[in-house]
């Protein structure tokens, strides 16, 4: 017999959704889904021309003011460097890429299976999530110089501090999706004879698809600010080493070409989950 | 089966399901379900609410029997009992002569505001039930698209849930009940949620599909209405706990019409049904005012 179901009185007067309303999370869906870039030429039109304002204003603002190469370079010089000098970027980008990668792909999937599991036990939950609230508050970064002293410069101690950044995130998030019991569609499911492993797979987890694919997107640009932090903090390569080493050299546009790079990922992510969302999850909206 | 309770007061009532020699379809065919002395309390924070107490009932294959009573009554948790969603406190529901003790593949349900799946698109959730139970849906193909053009869904197939309007997700979700031919529908206050309109239309094509393939439906709802346009029996029950209060045979001729629902005979039902609810028993025929006036 449906255990979840067996003291809930079939009163399902206004949608029968628990906790279907507004999404208590870190990032608000809709805002994801609800954004529609041009609508038409004109709005596209309008689009590309402020940003070639933008960028052009600065490009005049620094030649008219003649601001110093050391403060702020010309965005055509950037631009410029990060073409020409893309070599010297590449085996930094691919080192960022790559631990990025690895650290997301094994923290989200140990927060996913958290989440799926301690869901089910809400008893498990309350001991579980102190824990996990102050795994997603505490700068994972902080912990780089720990790790660095166990695991050397390489690219173990970042990996590491990529995954407890965006894993806990990913759980958080998930565990929210996963949470938004429909007691209809169970009973639906039920009616059917459904296992609670079908229950899981065909009800439970696509109602907390848009949840999880929030998550996703949450923690992978925490792990790109960790990622970049953590070499920043120690090691000899990687775009956040290289930062620091074209800072201390002066070289300003090579700097900001990288600034630039990072800023292209973190766009890249967004956009990625943003296309997944439109898929996946675009009935939320 | 009830110990330390109360029975109903009245002993007539428990032998009226069974006693019902009005009922056209009570008396020849045989019993596709039976409520015996179901009694059920829900265990919440505040306590124990009691939803429904001693009752019994016996349902004909083939028939049209509407649940009626006020809100919160346990109409719905007999309902769910019978489907096997739900275990009772006390005594038994039998289909086809076995207990039920959890859902049964003969039964289909048919849920407040249709329940579709809102990831999947219609033809996605009609083949829901078929992936729950592991069945190939090829037989099935021909039956679901004759199912869709007779609810006036084909075109509607990649539509999803959020595109359709309520009557069409109720149509849909008719559609995904009767895809798997079970033969006993349980419906739990499916129109509950349309405009009036929309429920008129739901209520023909319900009487039409009942008709046509003869299942045994359980229909559940408060509208007086609706019930008796509907049933061959209608069995209301008192306010919480659920007891039986009354079972009216309805033999108005089918198929019913909506301009029938405004004829006098329909109305003293109507009637004589809100007294019973308001009294909680039955209080007697009501007197048909001089002239068939409708006093509505």
């Amino acid at each position: 017999m449906a255990s979840e179901l067996r003291d809930t009185i079939p009163t399902f007067g206004s949608q029968g959704a628990q906790g279907d309303s507004g999404d208590v999370s870190l990032t608000n869906w809709s805002a994801l889904t609800h954004m529609n870039f041009a609508k038409s030429g004109a709005e596209a039109l309008v689009i590309a021309l402020v940003a070639v304002l933008v960028i052009g204003g600065a490009e005049l603002a620094v030649r008219a003011f003649d601001i110093k190469a050391y403060i702020f370079p010309k965005p055509s010089e950037i631009g410029k460097t990060l073409f020409t000098q893309f070599d010297l970027f590449w085996p930094h980008l691919k080192i960022t890429v790559k631990e990025l990668l690895t650290g997301f792909a094994i923290g989200a999937s140990i927060g996913l299976l958290l989440a799926a599991v301690i869901t089910q036990f809400p008893f498990v939950e309350k001991i579980i999530t102190p824990y996990i609230l102050l795994l997603v508050t505490t700068p994972m970064i902080a912990l780089v110089p720990l790790l660095i002293l166990k695991f050397g410069f390489g690219s173990t101690p970042r990996i590491i501090a990529v995954a407890l950044a965006s894993g806990p995130m990913v759980m958080i998030n998930s565990a929210t999706g996963f949470r938004r019991t429909d007691l209809a569609k169970i009973a639906l499911a039920r009616s059917y004879g459904a296992s609670t492993f079908q229950i899981f797979t065909k009800v439970r987890f696509p109602l907390a698809l848009p949840m999880i694919i929030v998550g996703l997107m949450v923690g992978s640009i925490f792990g790109l600010l960790t990622a970049v932090g953590a070499e920043m903090v120690g090691g000899k390569n990687g775009l956040g080493n290289q930062l620091a080493v074209y800072a201390s050299l002066i070289k300003m546009s090579h700097f900001y070409a990288i600034i630039l790079l990072l800023a292209l990922m973190g766009v890249g992510i967004y956009v990625l989950f943003y296309w997944i969302g439109k898929k996946w999850a675009s009935w939320q909206a | 089966m009830v110990h330390g309770v109360p029975v109903a007061t009245d002993p007539t009532r428990q032998t009226q399901p069974t006693g019902n020699g009005r009922s056209p379809a009570g008396r020849t065919r045989p019993i596709a379900m039976a409520v015996e002395h179901a009694t059920k309390y829900y265990k919440t924070q505040t306590g124990l609410v009691h939803a429904l107490e001693d009752l019994s009932l016996e349902i004909a294959e083939g028939e049209f029997v509407c649940i009626l009573g006020p809100s919160g009554c346990g109409k719905s948790t007999l309902l769910w009992a019978m489907s096997g969603l739900h275990d009772l406190t006390s005594g038994r529901i039998l289909l086809n002569g076995t207990p039920v003790t959890g859902p049964r593949p003969e039964i289909g349900m048919i849920f407040q505001d249709a329940n579709l799946l809102p990831w999947r698109n219609l033809e996605q959730n009609i083949r829901f039930p078929f992936e729950i139970k592991k069945l190939n849906p090829k037989p099935y193909e021909a039956r679901i698209r004759a199912l869709l053009d007779e609810v006036g869904l084909t075109g509607f197939e990649k539509k999803y849930p959020r595109e359709l309007s309520g009557g069409m997700q109720q149509r849909a979700s008719i559609v995904r009940c009767l895809s798997f031919d079970p033969s006993v529908i349980l419906m739990d206050e499916p129109f509950g949620a349309l405009d009036a309109f929309t429920r008129d239309e739901m209520n023909l094509l319900i009487q039409k599909i009942w008709m046509e393939t003869g299942k045994t439906i359980i229909f559940v709802t408060h509208n007086v209405t609706e019930a008796i346009f509907l049933a061959d029996r209608v069995v209301v029950l008192t306010p919480r706990p659920g007891r039986l209060a009354h079972i009216f045979p309805i033999d108005l001729p089918r198929p019913r019409t909506i301009e029938q629902t405004f004829t006098p005979d329909f109305i003293k039902i109507v009637l004589e049904i809100k007294n019973t609810i308001i009294h909680g028993a039955y209080t007697g025929p009501v007197a048909a005012e001089p002239g068939g006036g409708v006093g509505l």
